[in-house]
Protein backbone atom coordinates (compact mmCIF):
# COMPACT_ATOMS: atom_id res chain seq x y z
CA UNK A 1 0.00 0.00 0.00
CA UNK A 2 1.33 3.52 -0.91
CA UNK A 3 1.22 6.54 1.19
CA UNK A 4 -1.70 8.53 0.87
CA UNK A 5 -0.34 11.17 2.98
CA UNK A 6 3.56 12.15 2.81
CA UNK A 7 4.78 15.00 5.17
CA UNK A 8 8.29 16.09 4.57
CA UNK A 9 10.23 18.42 6.24
CA UNK A 10 7.28 20.61 8.06
CA UNK A 11 7.96 23.90 10.04
CA UNK A 12 6.11 26.03 11.35
CA UNK A 13 7.15 28.93 13.94
CA UNK A 14 4.93 31.13 15.95
CA UNK A 15 7.04 34.54 16.18
CA UNK A 16 9.90 33.06 18.84
CA UNK A 17 8.01 29.71 19.52
CA UNK A 18 9.26 27.17 16.78
CA UNK A 19 5.69 25.19 17.23
CA UNK A 20 6.58 22.18 14.71
CA UNK A 21 10.36 21.42 13.44
CA UNK A 22 11.27 19.55 10.64
CA UNK A 23 8.79 16.98 10.89
CA UNK A 24 8.32 13.94 8.28
CA UNK A 25 6.09 11.16 7.90
CA UNK A 26 3.94 8.67 5.83
CA UNK A 27 0.97 7.27 6.34
CA UNK A 28 -0.23 4.44 4.12
CA UNK A 29 -3.59 3.80 2.48
CA UNK A 30 -6.18 2.49 4.92
CA UNK A 31 -4.37 2.77 7.68
CA UNK A 32 -5.08 4.52 11.63
CA UNK A 33 -2.33 6.44 12.18
CA UNK A 34 -2.15 8.25 15.85
CA UNK A 35 -0.18 11.41 16.52
CA UNK A 36 0.67 11.79 20.25
CA UNK A 37 2.46 14.11 22.89
CA UNK A 38 2.32 16.51 25.53
CA UNK A 39 0.61 19.22 26.01
CA UNK A 40 2.33 22.26 23.66
CA UNK A 41 4.40 19.31 21.44
CA UNK A 42 2.93 20.66 18.57
CA UNK A 43 0.00 18.20 17.78
CA UNK A 44 -2.82 20.85 16.70
CA UNK A 45 0.01 23.05 14.41
CA UNK A 46 0.57 20.45 12.71
CA UNK A 47 -2.97 19.32 12.26
CA UNK A 48 -3.82 22.76 11.17
CA UNK A 49 -1.21 22.64 8.96
CA UNK A 50 -2.92 19.30 7.08
CA UNK A 51 -6.05 20.62 7.23
CA UNK A 52 -5.39 24.08 5.67
CA UNK A 53 -5.69 26.31 8.39
CA UNK A 54 -2.37 27.78 7.87
CA UNK A 55 0.65 26.83 5.44
CA UNK A 56 4.02 25.47 6.47
CA UNK A 57 6.95 27.80 6.76
CA UNK A 58 8.95 25.03 4.88
CA UNK A 59 8.35 21.91 3.96
CA UNK A 60 5.59 19.94 1.82
CA UNK A 61 2.30 18.17 2.45
CA UNK A 62 1.24 15.94 -0.05
CA UNK A 63 -1.82 14.11 -0.60
CA UNK A 64 -2.78 11.38 -2.67
CA UNK A 65 0.01 12.55 -5.37
CA UNK A 66 -1.03 16.27 -4.80
CA UNK A 67 0.87 19.31 -2.87
CA UNK A 68 -1.87 20.42 -0.20
CA UNK A 69 -0.13 22.87 1.71
CA UNK A 70 -1.11 26.34 1.57
CA UNK A 71 -4.32 25.68 0.14
CA UNK A 72 -7.39 26.98 2.19
CA UNK A 73 -9.53 24.53 4.34
CA UNK A 74 -12.49 24.31 2.02
CA UNK A 75 -10.61 23.32 -0.46
CA UNK A 76 -8.19 20.69 1.45
CA UNK A 77 -11.76 19.22 1.92
CA UNK A 78 -12.65 19.06 -1.26
CA UNK A 79 -9.51 17.22 -2.63
CA UNK A 80 -10.85 14.49 0.21
CA UNK A 81 -9.95 15.07 3.61
CA UNK A 82 -12.49 15.55 6.30
CA UNK A 83 -11.61 16.93 9.75
CA UNK A 84 -13.42 17.33 13.15
CA UNK A 85 -12.73 20.19 15.50
CA UNK A 86 -11.23 19.21 19.11
CA UNK A 87 -13.74 21.75 20.40
CA UNK A 88 -16.88 20.84 18.60
CA UNK A 89 -18.33 22.99 16.49
CA UNK A 90 -21.87 21.77 15.78
CA UNK A 91 -24.25 24.07 13.48
CA UNK A 92 -26.58 24.54 16.61
CA UNK A 93 -29.45 25.61 15.09
CA UNK A 94 -29.69 22.84 12.34
CA UNK A 95 -30.90 19.32 13.30
CA UNK A 96 -28.54 16.49 13.63
CA UNK A 97 -29.65 15.04 10.20
CA UNK A 98 -29.20 19.27 8.30
CA UNK A 99 -26.00 18.93 10.10
CA UNK A 100 -24.79 15.91 8.25
CA UNK A 101 -26.58 17.00 5.16
CA UNK A 102 -24.38 19.98 4.33
CA UNK A 103 -21.81 17.67 4.51
CA UNK A 104 -23.18 15.42 2.17
CA UNK A 105 -24.51 17.68 -0.45
CA UNK A 106 -20.89 18.31 -0.73
CA UNK A 107 -20.49 15.42 -3.50
CA UNK A 108 -23.75 15.10 -3.98
CA UNK A 109 -25.46 18.04 -5.24
CA UNK A 110 -29.03 15.73 -5.24
CA UNK A 111 -30.96 16.91 -2.17
CA UNK A 112 -32.34 13.18 -2.13
CA UNK A 113 -29.46 11.28 -2.01
CA UNK A 114 -27.69 13.77 0.03
CA UNK A 115 -30.21 12.76 2.73
CA UNK A 116 -29.93 9.37 2.23
CA UNK A 117 -26.38 9.12 2.41
CA UNK A 118 -26.33 11.59 5.83
CA UNK A 119 -29.00 8.62 7.10
CA UNK A 120 -26.82 6.38 6.34
CA UNK A 121 -23.85 8.01 7.93
CA UNK A 122 -25.94 8.74 11.22
CA UNK A 123 -26.99 4.92 11.63
CA UNK A 124 -23.41 4.06 11.00
CA UNK A 125 -22.35 6.72 13.91
CA UNK A 126 -25.44 5.53 16.42
CA UNK A 127 -27.04 8.95 15.87
CA UNK A 128 -30.03 7.97 13.85
CA UNK A 129 -32.55 8.34 16.00
CA UNK A 130 -31.34 11.37 17.32
CA UNK A 131 -31.65 13.10 13.74
CA UNK A 132 -34.32 15.49 14.52
CA UNK A 133 -33.08 16.76 17.43
CA UNK A 134 -31.28 19.83 17.26
CA UNK A 135 -27.77 19.65 17.38
CA UNK A 136 -27.76 22.37 20.43
CA UNK A 137 -29.45 19.70 22.50
CA UNK A 138 -26.74 16.88 22.20
CA UNK A 139 -25.03 15.88 25.24
CA UNK A 140 -20.96 16.09 24.47
CA UNK A 141 -20.64 12.73 23.45
CA UNK A 142 -23.19 12.97 21.10
CA UNK A 143 -22.07 15.98 19.83
CA UNK A 144 -18.37 14.16 19.28
CA UNK A 145 -19.95 11.69 17.32
CA UNK A 146 -22.24 14.38 14.97
CA UNK A 147 -18.62 16.00 14.39
CA UNK A 148 -16.87 12.40 12.48
CA UNK A 149 -20.51 12.29 11.00
CA UNK A 150 -20.26 16.03 9.14
CA UNK A 151 -17.13 15.10 8.21
CA UNK A 152 -17.44 11.49 7.12
CA UNK A 153 -20.01 13.06 5.04
CA UNK A 154 -18.06 14.88 2.65
CA UNK A 155 -16.83 11.71 1.38
CA UNK A 156 -13.37 11.87 2.40
CA UNK A 157 -10.06 9.36 1.87
CA UNK A 158 -8.51 10.45 4.83
CA UNK A 159 -10.31 11.49 8.08
CA UNK A 160 -8.35 13.79 10.48
CA UNK A 161 -9.77 13.56 14.54
CA UNK A 162 -8.80 16.39 16.84
CA UNK A 163 -9.14 14.77 19.95
CA UNK A 164 -12.52 13.23 19.62
CA UNK A 165 -11.97 10.81 22.44
CA UNK A 166 -11.18 14.13 25.08
CA UNK A 167 -14.07 14.02 27.89
CA UNK A 168 -15.75 10.75 27.38
CA UNK A 169 -16.08 8.44 29.79
CA UNK A 170 -14.46 5.03 28.99
CA UNK A 171 -17.73 3.48 27.79
CA UNK A 172 -18.03 5.73 25.35
CA UNK A 173 -14.67 6.02 24.09
CA UNK A 174 -15.15 2.52 23.76
CA UNK A 175 -18.14 3.30 21.52
CA UNK A 176 -16.44 5.65 19.31
CA UNK A 177 -13.45 3.56 19.13
CA UNK A 178 -15.14 0.47 17.75
CA UNK A 179 -16.96 2.82 15.55
CA UNK A 180 -14.09 3.86 13.67
CA UNK A 181 -12.68 0.53 13.48
CA UNK A 182 -15.32 -0.59 11.73
CA UNK A 183 -15.26 2.38 9.25
CA UNK A 184 -12.05 1.51 8.54
CA UNK A 185 -12.57 -2.06 8.09
CA UNK A 186 -15.36 -1.73 5.93
CA UNK A 187 -14.63 1.52 3.56
CA UNK A 188 -11.28 1.60 3.79
CA UNK A 189 -10.84 4.92 5.38
CA UNK A 190 -7.47 6.22 6.16
CA UNK A 191 -7.52 7.85 10.18
CA UNK A 192 -4.89 10.59 11.39
CA UNK A 193 -5.94 10.83 14.28
CA UNK A 194 -4.39 13.47 17.77
CA UNK A 195 -5.14 11.92 20.93
CA UNK A 196 -4.33 12.13 24.46
CA UNK A 197 -6.56 9.23 25.84
CA UNK A 198 -4.01 6.15 25.49
CA UNK A 199 -6.83 3.67 26.04
CA UNK A 200 -8.22 4.37 22.30
CA UNK A 201 -4.53 4.89 21.19
CA UNK A 202 -3.58 1.52 21.92
CA UNK A 203 -6.81 0.64 20.60
CA UNK A 204 -7.15 2.27 17.41
CA UNK A 205 -3.85 2.89 16.04
CA UNK A 206 -1.55 1.41 13.51
CA UNK A 207 0.92 3.71 13.76
CA UNK A 208 1.99 6.06 15.89
CA UNK A 209 4.36 9.15 15.87
CA UNK A 210 5.15 11.37 19.04
CA UNK A 211 6.09 14.66 18.95
CA UNK A 212 8.03 16.72 21.74
CA UNK A 213 8.84 20.21 21.54
CA UNK A 214 7.41 20.57 17.96
CA UNK A 215 9.81 17.77 17.28
CA UNK A 216 9.33 14.12 16.43
CA UNK A 217 11.26 11.68 18.61
CA UNK A 218 9.49 8.38 18.17
CA UNK A 219 7.66 6.45 15.39
CA UNK A 220 6.41 3.11 15.36
CA UNK A 221 3.19 0.68 16.56
CA UNK A 222 2.04 1.19 19.28
CA UNK A 223 3.88 -1.74 21.65
CA UNK A 224 7.21 -0.53 20.56
CA UNK A 225 6.30 3.05 21.06
CA UNK A 226 4.87 3.24 24.56
CA UNK A 227 8.32 1.02 25.84
CA UNK A 228 10.48 3.62 24.08
CA UNK A 229 12.04 5.21 26.64
CA UNK A 230 12.14 9.03 25.24
CA UNK A 231 8.05 8.56 24.95
CA UNK A 232 8.10 7.41 28.36
CA UNK A 233 10.63 10.41 29.75
CA UNK A 234 8.51 13.12 28.35
CA UNK A 235 4.81 12.32 27.78
CA UNK A 236 3.57 8.73 29.27
CA UNK A 237 5.44 9.12 32.28
CA UNK A 238 4.65 6.21 34.95
CA UNK A 239 1.05 5.92 34.08
CA UNK A 240 2.02 4.43 31.03
CA UNK A 241 -0.02 0.99 30.04
CA UNK A 242 2.26 -2.06 30.24
CA UNK B 1 -32.59 31.58 14.97
CA UNK B 2 -33.13 29.07 13.30
CA UNK B 3 -33.45 27.13 9.71
CA UNK B 4 -36.99 27.38 9.92
CA UNK B 5 -40.69 26.64 7.53
CA UNK B 6 -42.77 24.61 8.82
CA UNK B 7 -41.53 21.42 8.32
CA UNK B 8 -44.17 19.10 8.64
CA UNK B 9 -46.85 21.25 7.18
CA UNK B 10 -49.79 20.19 8.67
CA UNK B 11 -52.60 20.06 6.46
CA UNK B 12 -54.24 23.05 8.39
CA UNK B 13 -51.29 25.08 7.40
CA UNK B 14 -52.54 24.55 4.24
CA UNK B 15 -55.83 25.68 4.48
CA UNK B 16 -54.86 28.74 6.44
CA UNK B 17 -52.29 29.79 3.64
CA UNK B 18 -55.28 29.30 1.26
CA UNK B 19 -57.67 31.50 3.23
CA UNK B 20 -55.21 34.44 3.76
CA UNK B 21 -54.13 34.14 0.11
CA UNK B 22 -57.65 34.20 -0.91
CA UNK B 23 -58.47 37.42 1.56
CA UNK B 24 -55.68 39.24 -0.05
CA UNK B 25 -56.98 38.80 -3.17
CA UNK B 26 -60.20 39.98 -3.28
CA UNK B 27 -59.28 42.57 -0.69
CA UNK B 28 -58.98 45.23 -2.64
CA UNK B 29 -62.68 44.98 -3.54
CA UNK B 30 -63.83 45.17 0.51
CA UNK B 31 -61.02 47.96 1.48
CA UNK B 32 -61.29 51.41 1.03
CA UNK B 33 -58.53 53.69 -0.41
CA UNK B 34 -56.74 54.26 2.65
CA UNK B 35 -56.74 50.29 3.99
CA UNK B 36 -55.51 49.45 0.35
CA UNK B 37 -52.82 52.06 0.54
CA UNK B 38 -51.35 50.39 3.55
CA UNK B 39 -52.14 47.21 2.70
CA UNK B 40 -50.08 47.92 -0.25
CA UNK B 41 -47.47 49.33 2.00
CA UNK B 42 -47.60 45.73 4.47
CA UNK B 43 -46.55 43.96 1.06
CA UNK B 44 -43.78 45.95 -0.19
CA UNK B 45 -42.55 45.65 3.48
CA UNK B 46 -42.96 41.62 2.98
CA UNK B 47 -41.31 41.54 -0.33
CA UNK B 48 -38.00 43.89 0.82
CA UNK B 49 -37.82 42.46 4.31
CA UNK B 50 -38.19 38.78 2.74
CA UNK B 51 -35.05 40.13 0.18
CA UNK B 52 -33.23 41.03 3.04
CA UNK B 53 -33.32 37.91 5.34
CA UNK B 54 -31.73 35.91 2.28
CA UNK B 55 -28.60 37.81 3.69
CA UNK B 56 -29.37 37.99 7.19
CA UNK B 57 -31.50 35.06 8.11
CA UNK B 58 -30.13 32.81 5.59
CA UNK B 59 -26.51 33.34 5.24
CA UNK B 60 -26.04 35.15 8.54
CA UNK B 61 -24.59 38.85 6.99
CA UNK B 62 -25.77 41.50 8.88
CA UNK B 63 -26.65 44.51 6.23
CA UNK B 64 -27.91 47.75 7.94
CA UNK B 65 -27.63 49.83 4.14
CA UNK B 66 -30.04 47.83 2.08
CA UNK B 67 -31.96 51.11 1.30
CA UNK B 68 -28.86 51.32 -1.15
CA UNK B 69 -30.21 48.67 -3.34
CA UNK B 70 -33.83 49.99 -3.13
CA UNK B 71 -32.30 53.89 -3.85
CA UNK B 72 -30.10 51.99 -7.05
CA UNK B 73 -33.38 50.13 -8.65
CA UNK B 74 -35.82 53.25 -7.89
CA UNK B 75 -33.24 56.13 -9.82
CA UNK B 76 -32.19 53.75 -12.68
CA UNK B 77 -35.52 52.98 -13.52
CA UNK B 78 -36.80 56.21 -12.97
CA UNK B 79 -34.15 58.18 -14.90
CA UNK B 80 -34.57 55.64 -17.87
CA UNK B 81 -37.75 55.95 -17.90
CA UNK B 82 -38.16 60.04 -17.67
CA UNK B 83 -34.59 60.50 -19.68
CA UNK B 84 -35.07 57.99 -22.36
CA UNK B 85 -38.58 56.52 -22.12
CA UNK B 86 -37.47 52.87 -21.42
CA UNK B 87 -40.43 51.35 -19.80
CA UNK B 88 -39.73 50.34 -15.79
CA UNK B 89 -39.59 46.20 -17.06
CA UNK B 90 -36.58 46.82 -19.18
CA UNK B 91 -35.22 50.02 -16.59
CA UNK B 92 -35.46 47.07 -14.19
CA UNK B 93 -32.46 45.00 -15.57
CA UNK B 94 -29.99 47.91 -15.80
CA UNK B 95 -31.69 48.56 -11.68
CA UNK B 96 -30.98 44.97 -10.87
CA UNK B 97 -27.64 45.08 -13.02
CA UNK B 98 -26.47 48.27 -10.78
CA UNK B 99 -27.56 46.91 -7.46
CA UNK B 100 -25.83 42.97 -8.00
CA UNK B 101 -22.60 45.02 -9.03
CA UNK B 102 -22.97 47.31 -6.22
CA UNK B 103 -23.58 44.19 -3.65
CA UNK B 104 -21.35 42.37 -4.98
CA UNK B 105 -18.80 45.24 -4.79
CA UNK B 106 -19.47 45.62 -1.00
CA UNK B 107 -19.54 41.89 -1.00
CA UNK B 108 -16.17 41.38 -2.47
CA UNK B 109 -14.43 44.40 0.13
CA UNK B 110 -15.83 42.21 3.03
CA UNK B 111 -15.89 39.03 2.32
CA UNK B 112 -12.17 39.01 0.46
CA UNK B 113 -10.62 40.94 3.20
CA UNK B 114 -12.03 39.08 6.16
CA UNK B 115 -14.73 42.24 7.19
CA UNK B 116 -17.59 40.51 8.94
CA UNK B 117 -20.17 41.17 11.82
CA UNK B 118 -20.44 44.43 13.21
CA UNK B 119 -17.62 45.71 10.94
CA UNK B 120 -19.52 44.43 8.12
CA UNK B 121 -22.32 45.96 8.79
CA UNK B 122 -20.84 49.63 9.14
CA UNK B 123 -19.66 48.93 5.89
CA UNK B 124 -23.01 48.40 4.21
CA UNK B 125 -24.40 51.68 6.18
CA UNK B 126 -21.39 53.31 4.86
CA UNK B 127 -21.82 52.65 1.37
CA UNK B 128 -25.83 53.32 2.14
CA UNK B 129 -24.24 57.00 3.08
CA UNK B 130 -22.51 57.11 0.16
CA UNK B 131 -25.48 57.10 -2.13
CA UNK B 132 -27.07 59.40 -0.31
CA UNK B 133 -24.55 61.78 -0.14
CA UNK B 134 -23.76 61.40 -4.04
CA UNK B 135 -27.12 61.43 -4.84
CA UNK B 136 -27.57 64.63 -3.03
CA UNK B 137 -24.95 65.98 -6.13
CA UNK B 138 -26.04 64.24 -9.34
CA UNK B 139 -28.06 66.32 -11.10
CA UNK B 140 -28.91 64.44 -13.63
CA UNK B 141 -31.86 63.01 -11.29
CA UNK B 142 -32.47 66.47 -10.31
CA UNK B 143 -29.56 65.69 -6.55
CA UNK B 144 -30.90 67.23 -3.54
CA UNK B 145 -33.85 69.07 -5.38
CA UNK B 146 -35.45 65.52 -6.04
CA UNK B 147 -36.17 63.84 -9.26
CA UNK B 148 -40.23 63.48 -10.25
CA UNK B 149 -42.02 61.31 -12.70
CA UNK B 150 -44.82 62.57 -14.30
CA UNK B 151 -47.94 62.35 -13.06
CA UNK B 152 -51.71 62.04 -14.22
CA UNK B 153 -54.88 60.84 -13.50
CA UNK B 154 -55.11 57.93 -15.41
CA UNK B 155 -58.14 56.06 -16.27
CA UNK B 156 -57.11 52.85 -17.33
CA UNK B 157 -53.98 50.35 -15.64
CA UNK B 158 -50.89 50.22 -17.95
CA UNK B 159 -48.90 47.59 -16.55
CA UNK B 160 -45.90 47.41 -18.91
CA UNK B 161 -45.11 51.09 -18.01
CA UNK B 162 -46.68 51.01 -13.96
CA UNK B 163 -49.13 53.58 -14.56
CA UNK B 164 -52.35 53.45 -13.60
CA UNK B 165 -54.11 53.24 -10.25
CA UNK B 166 -54.05 52.19 -6.58
CA UNK B 167 -54.94 48.78 -7.24
CA UNK B 168 -52.81 47.68 -9.90
CA UNK B 169 -49.54 48.73 -8.16
CA UNK B 170 -51.75 46.04 -5.19
CA UNK B 171 -51.77 43.20 -7.38
CA UNK B 172 -48.29 43.80 -8.34
CA UNK B 173 -46.91 44.25 -4.80
CA UNK B 174 -48.92 40.88 -4.33
CA UNK B 175 -47.24 39.39 -7.20
CA UNK B 176 -44.22 40.29 -6.14
CA UNK B 177 -44.07 39.76 -2.33
CA UNK B 178 -45.09 35.57 -3.19
CA UNK B 179 -42.90 35.42 -5.78
CA UNK B 180 -40.48 36.34 -3.05
CA UNK B 181 -41.83 33.78 -0.81
CA UNK B 182 -41.49 31.12 -3.26
CA UNK B 183 -37.92 32.12 -4.11
CA UNK B 184 -37.10 31.83 -0.83
CA UNK B 185 -38.51 29.27 0.04
CA UNK B 186 -36.80 26.86 -2.83
CA UNK B 187 -33.60 28.65 -2.07
CA UNK B 188 -33.56 27.68 1.74
CA UNK B 189 -34.22 23.92 0.84
CA UNK B 190 -31.36 23.81 -2.26
CA UNK B 191 -28.24 22.94 -1.93
CA UNK B 192 -27.10 26.51 -1.80
CA UNK B 193 -29.65 27.01 1.52
CA UNK B 194 -27.93 24.15 3.52
CA UNK B 195 -24.61 25.98 2.89
CA UNK B 196 -25.82 29.73 4.09
CA UNK B 197 -27.48 28.25 6.98
CA UNK B 198 -23.95 26.05 7.45
CA UNK B 199 -22.06 29.71 7.12
CA UNK B 200 -24.90 31.63 9.35
CA UNK B 201 -24.39 29.13 12.10
CA UNK B 202 -20.55 28.57 12.10
CA UNK B 203 -18.41 29.69 9.33
CA UNK B 204 -15.29 27.85 10.13
CA UNK B 205 -16.90 24.38 10.27
CA UNK B 206 -18.80 25.33 7.07
CA UNK B 207 -15.06 26.11 5.30
CA UNK B 208 -13.81 22.71 6.90
CA UNK B 209 -17.04 20.97 5.22
CA UNK B 210 -16.04 22.23 1.49
CA UNK B 211 -17.92 25.40 1.15
CA UNK B 212 -16.23 28.01 -0.81
CA UNK B 213 -17.49 30.65 1.96
CA UNK B 214 -16.96 33.64 -0.02
CA UNK B 215 -18.39 32.84 -2.97
CA UNK B 216 -21.91 31.81 -0.97
CA UNK B 217 -21.94 34.77 0.50
CA UNK B 218 -21.10 36.61 -2.35
CA UNK B 219 -24.89 34.75 -4.05
CA UNK B 220 -26.42 35.71 -0.90
CA UNK B 221 -25.56 39.32 -1.33
CA UNK B 222 -25.75 39.76 -4.80
CA UNK B 223 -29.41 37.88 -5.00
CA UNK B 224 -30.54 40.06 -1.91
CA UNK B 225 -29.42 43.55 -3.53
CA UNK B 226 -31.24 42.13 -7.02
CA UNK B 227 -34.22 40.86 -5.41
CA UNK B 228 -34.37 44.87 -3.31
CA UNK B 229 -33.72 46.62 -6.56
CA UNK B 230 -37.30 45.47 -7.82
CA UNK B 231 -38.42 47.31 -4.94
CA UNK B 232 -37.25 50.55 -5.77
CA UNK B 233 -38.73 50.40 -8.80
CA UNK B 234 -41.83 49.78 -7.21
CA UNK B 235 -41.11 52.68 -5.08
CA UNK B 236 -40.29 55.13 -7.96
CA UNK B 237 -43.37 54.45 -10.19
CA UNK B 238 -45.82 54.30 -6.90
CA UNK B 239 -44.63 57.53 -5.13
CA UNK B 240 -43.44 59.45 -8.26
CA UNK B 241 -40.84 61.22 -6.14
CA UNK B 242 -37.61 60.42 -4.78
CA UNK B 243 -35.41 62.39 -2.72
CA UNK B 244 -32.14 61.04 -1.67
CA UNK B 245 -32.50 62.05 1.48
CA UNK B 246 -35.55 59.94 1.82
CA UNK B 247 -34.78 56.99 -0.49
CA UNK B 248 -30.91 56.18 0.70
CA UNK B 249 -31.16 57.63 4.43
CA UNK B 250 -30.31 54.80 7.04
CA UNK B 251 -34.00 55.01 8.57
CA UNK B 252 -35.08 53.53 4.98
CA UNK B 253 -32.75 50.81 5.92
CA UNK B 254 -33.54 50.46 9.46
CA UNK B 255 -37.30 50.32 8.51
CA UNK B 256 -37.09 47.16 6.00
CA UNK B 257 -35.01 45.32 8.55
CA UNK B 258 -37.62 45.67 11.87
CA UNK B 259 -40.38 43.21 9.64
CA UNK B 260 -37.92 40.08 9.84
CA UNK B 261 -36.28 40.77 12.97
CA UNK B 262 -39.97 41.02 14.58
CA UNK B 263 -41.51 38.53 12.19
CA UNK B 264 -38.65 36.12 12.91
CA UNK B 265 -35.28 36.26 10.99
CA UNK B 266 -34.18 33.34 8.59
CA UNK B 267 -38.07 32.18 9.16
CA UNK B 268 -39.76 32.71 5.27
CA UNK B 269 -43.36 34.00 7.18
CA UNK B 270 -41.64 36.37 9.47
CA UNK B 271 -40.70 39.05 7.18
CA UNK B 272 -44.53 38.53 6.40
CA UNK B 273 -45.61 38.66 9.71
CA UNK B 274 -43.61 41.48 10.69
CA UNK B 275 -44.96 43.76 7.83
CA UNK B 276 -48.25 43.06 8.67
CA UNK B 277 -48.03 43.85 12.75
CA UNK B 278 -45.66 46.85 12.34
CA UNK B 279 -47.32 48.33 9.51
CA UNK B 280 -50.23 47.51 10.57
CA UNK B 281 -50.03 48.70 13.79
CA UNK B 282 -48.46 51.70 13.78
CA UNK B 283 -51.15 53.06 11.40
CA UNK B 284 -54.01 51.81 13.44
CA UNK B 285 -51.92 53.67 16.07
CA UNK B 286 -52.06 56.70 13.69
CA UNK B 287 -55.77 56.77 13.31
CA UNK B 288 -56.17 56.30 17.23
CA UNK B 289 -54.26 59.08 17.75
CA UNK B 290 -56.04 61.50 14.80
CA UNK B 291 -59.32 60.13 16.50
CA UNK B 292 -58.52 61.88 19.99
CA UNK B 293 -56.82 64.62 17.95
CA UNK B 294 -53.23 64.24 18.78
CA UNK B 295 -50.46 64.93 16.44
CA UNK B 296 -47.09 63.43 17.61
CA UNK B 297 -45.12 63.15 14.77
CA UNK B 298 -42.54 60.77 16.18
CA UNK B 299 -45.12 58.56 17.48
CA UNK B 300 -44.51 55.79 14.91
CA UNK B 301 -40.79 55.67 15.55
CA UNK B 302 -41.30 55.13 19.06
CA UNK B 303 -43.90 52.66 18.54
CA UNK B 304 -41.90 50.80 16.51
CA UNK B 305 -38.78 50.97 19.17
CA UNK B 306 -41.66 49.60 21.86
CA UNK B 307 -42.36 47.22 19.39
CA UNK B 308 -38.73 45.81 19.13
CA UNK B 309 -38.13 45.93 23.08
CA UNK B 310 -41.36 43.46 23.42
CA UNK B 311 -39.80 41.53 20.75
CA UNK B 312 -36.75 41.24 22.28
CA UNK B 313 -37.73 40.48 25.74
CA UNK B 314 -40.25 38.27 25.39
CA UNK B 315 -39.94 36.36 21.93
CA UNK B 316 -36.19 36.44 20.92
CA UNK B 317 -36.23 34.78 17.84
CA UNK B 318 -39.34 36.64 16.63
CA UNK B 319 -43.02 36.53 16.65
CA UNK B 320 -43.89 33.49 14.07
CA UNK B 321 -41.82 30.85 15.42
CA UNK B 322 -44.10 30.75 18.72
CA UNK B 323 -47.01 31.82 16.63
CA UNK B 324 -46.69 28.75 14.71
CA UNK B 325 -46.76 26.38 17.08
CA UNK B 326 -50.04 28.29 18.62
CA UNK B 327 -51.54 27.59 15.73
CA UNK B 328 -50.94 23.82 15.37
CA UNK B 329 -49.13 24.84 11.92
CA UNK B 330 -45.92 23.35 12.54
CA UNK B 331 -44.78 19.74 13.36
CA UNK B 332 -45.38 18.26 16.80
CA UNK B 333 -42.32 17.95 18.22
CA UNK B 334 -40.87 20.33 20.71
CA UNK B 335 -37.22 20.86 21.22
CA UNK B 336 -35.10 21.56 24.31
CA UNK B 337 -33.51 24.32 22.65
CA UNK B 338 -35.12 27.13 22.12
CA UNK B 339 -38.06 28.91 20.32
CA UNK B 340 -36.64 28.55 16.68
CA UNK B 341 -36.09 24.58 16.09
CA UNK B 342 -39.75 24.18 16.88
CA UNK B 343 -41.03 25.46 13.54
CA UNK B 344 -37.99 24.15 11.39
CA UNK B 345 -37.90 22.68 8.09
CA UNK B 346 -37.60 19.01 8.25
CA UNK B 347 -36.80 18.25 4.43
CA UNK B 348 -38.43 16.48 1.73
CA UNK B 349 -37.56 13.00 3.08
CA UNK B 350 -40.57 13.47 5.62
CA UNK B 351 -43.09 15.65 4.35
CA UNK B 352 -43.27 14.24 0.33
Amino acid sequence: MGAILAIDGVNKRFHGLRAVQDVSFEVAEGAIFAVIGPNGAGKTTLFNMIAGVFAPDAGSIVFAGERIDGLAPDAVCRRGIGRTFQIVRPFAGLSVEDNVMVGALLRRPDRAAARAHARDILARLDLADKRDVAAAALTLPDRKRLEVARALATGPRLLLLDEVMAGLRPTETDRMVAILTELNRTTGLTILLIEHVMRAVMALAHTVLVLHHGARIAEGVPDTVVRDKAVIESYLGSEAPA
Amino acid sequence: MSGVFTGAVRPGAWVFLFIFLAALLVAPFLANDYVLTILILILYFAYVGQAWNIMMGFAGQLSLGHAIYVGLGAYTTAALYVHYGVGPWIGLIAGMAIAVACGALIGFLAFRFGVSGVYFAILTIAFAEFARIGFDHFGWVGASGGYFLPVAQYSHNDVWNLRGKPIMFYYLMLALSMAAFAICALLLRSRMGYFWQAIREDEEAARSLGIDTFRYKMYAVTISAGMTSVAGMFFAFYYNNLFPEQVFHISRSIELILGPIIGGIGTLFGPIVGAVLLTGLAEGLREIMDYFGYDAPGAKQVFYGVCLLVVVLLVPNGVWPPLARALRLTGGERRKTGEGHAGRETGEGRDR
